[in-house]
């Protein structure tokens, strides 16, 4: 059987396309910065990002010009304040004009169930008294056939591309994760490509009968990826930088101060593990 | 010259509120740590759900994200999140939903998307994140938030949560299953909605605080319910718990994380 084991930038060249909908997903925990920083390595553009919370990492790939569209349900620093990259790029469409396809949580959850599942649409009680569908026209509701109740809907969400990070892979390609594991399972399954990032590969997943498993067929590909969700955590191996989370503030705030920052530690990189050393040299 | 602040009499104020026992589902910031104040002091079987998944959580530092490991560690389970919303949220399995706004308007609406217009915002702020659904479907709200007249408005510039509606029975007319905003606490005192109208009202004002700051903290002319309380200041119990809880917190988020190698 051909392994699914790779390098994250032959992955990111060989599924993540220009013009493609990608979901790098991960709810504050296991977020795959090294794969977003890969995608911002590679130059790619006029990408459809879609994300629940897009944090730190959709601030750097829409302030490096990567998306021109944005699904999203909460769009924060979180604890610290606003994203200011994805601020200036909804208020002053800077460096491009981004599209917003803005949604609730509890939405967009729905949203990826139904793409795992190759439904057509997610149906739920929500969207109520919030003027979300007044600007979103993919908020749309249906009467049940059972009991008349009018409920939302919306288009399920099935991205070309899910990236994900987690602790462990095997050779074959299954992916095992614990923690806070946010609809990561489900936007994996509605996806037509995923990627996985893993802090280790070993020979054999240990059985894990009600755990978390990603199983290899739908898995495209898996690269170890040490640190890789750095500054989002992976629990049992390192914990969330709040203080980074923090200082991003400052560094995003102004246009300059965020490209000079993005040119000295992501695009003079050629790797995570030189990223991470580049941290360190300032630390 | 009181020894705590209106900052510390309002969470103390927001953690009175919660009945021990009760399941709650926590919003980040201003609620977190009037939740965690309540679990430290009369509250200590309180139900903490964050939208991360993590039930039953019990921090010891309040966490600056919703998913931090912190919450995990300390929970009694960690739950995929289409369950949060689904299984716990919109089935009805939550007593209180805990939120905080960067507006609320006169009967108890939350705006946390944009200031001006949608298309073409002056602040684009973060969106709604869990706030529509535990406005909707919590069996009841409460609202925290720090009172100036851009924050208590008389119309919101979008309305990203809904409590009253338009006031007047109008919510009890839709499909929301929870009774809305039954507390908004501020940091002069509590607003709470009158009966028939739905509009928020003073019924409590903090010790030292008068009729005339509420009113001029609010974007619009507040009405003051028949009997408005005088909400006892903090006791040295609470103080002490709450100023703990920061310290611990600032330490803990100060601490330098080893850059994974």
């Amino acid at each position: 059987m051909r392994s699914k084991v790779t390098t994250l930038s032959e992955a990111i060249a060989a599924h993540v396309l220009d013009g493609a909908c990608v979901a790098l997903e991960g709810f504050t925990h296991l977020i795959p910065f090294a794969a977003g920083h890969e995608i911002i390595r590679q130059g790619r553009r006029d990408l459809h990002l879609v994300r629940m919370t897009p944090d730190l990492i959709y601030d750097q790939m829409i302030g490096m010009g990567c998306a021109s569209r944005l699904t999203f349900s909460w769009g924060g620093n979180p604890g610290v304040g606003s994203l200011h990259r994805l601020r200036d790029a909804v208020e002053h469409q800077w460096p491009a004009p981004l599209a917003i396809d803005e949604h609730t949580h509890a939405g967009v959850a729905a949203a990826y169930s139904a793409g795992a599942a190759g439904l057509p649409f997610a149906t739920l009680r929500g969207y109520l008294g919030t003027d979300l569908p007044s600007v979103n026209p993919r908020i749309r509701s249906v009467d049940c056939p059972f009991t008349g109740e009018r409920l939302a809907a919306v288009p399920a969400l099935n991205p070309d591309v899910t990236i994900l990070h987690a602790q462990r892979a095997d050779r074959r390609g299954n992916v095992a994760m614990h923690g806070i594991v946010g609809a990561q399972r489900e936007a994996a399954f509605a996806a037509r490509a995923l990627i996985v990032t893993v802090e280790e590969i070993v020979e054999e997943l240990p059985p894990a009968m009600n755990g978390i498993v990603l199983p290899h067929w739908i898995v495209s590909a898996v690269a170890q990826c040490r640190g890789g969700a750095y500054p989002s955590y992976v629990h049992d191996h390192y914990a969330r930088d709040n203080s980074f989370y923090q200082r991003w503030d400052a560094i995003a705030r102004e246009r300059d101060g965020f490209l000079a920052w993005m040119n000295r530690h992501v695009l003079a990189s050629r790797d995570h593990a030189t990223f991470l050393a580049s941290l360190r040299e300032v630390a | 010259m009181s020894d705590w602040t209106r900052d510390e009499m309002m969470t103390v104020a927001a953690a009175r509120q919660l009945r021990d026992g009760c399941i709650c589902f926590v919003g980040i910031g201003l609620p977190s740590a009037a939740c965690n104040l309540a679990r430290l002091t009369h509250a200590p079987d309180v139900v903490l759900i964050y939208e991360s998944g993590t039930l039953g959580t019990r921090p010891d530092v309040l966490p600056l994200s919703i998913g931090d490991g912190e919450l995990a560690d300390t929970a009694a389970c960690v739950i995929p999140l289409p369950e949060v919303f689904g299984y716990l949220l919109q089935a009805g399995r939550v007593d209180v939903g805990f939120l905080g706004a960067a507006q609320v308007d006169r009967h108890g609406n939350l705006n946390s998307t944009v200031i001006g217009p949608y298309d073409a915002p002056r602040t684009r702020l973060p969106g709604a994140g869990g706030a529509t659904e535990i406005a909707a479907h919590a069996r009841q709200t409460f609202v925290m938030l720090k009172a100036t007249p851009r924050s208590l408005v008389a119309q919101l510039d979008f309305r990203t949560s809904g409590g009253f509606l338009e006031g007047n029975g109008a919510r009890a007319r839709t499909s929301m299953r929870g009774t809305g905003p039954q507390s908004v606490i501020t940091d002069f005192g509590v607003l709470q909605p009158h009966p028939a109208s739905e509009e928020l009202q003073l019924s409590a004002l903090f010790e030292g605080t008068t009729v005339d700051e509420a009113r001029a903290a609010t974007g619009w002319p507040l009405e003051v319910a028949a009997t408005v309380e005088t909400i006892a200041p903090p006791t040295k119990i609470e103080l002490e718990t709450l100023r703990a809880l920061h310290a611990r917190t600032r330490e803990a988020h100060r601490r330098p994380v080893r850059l994974p190698a």
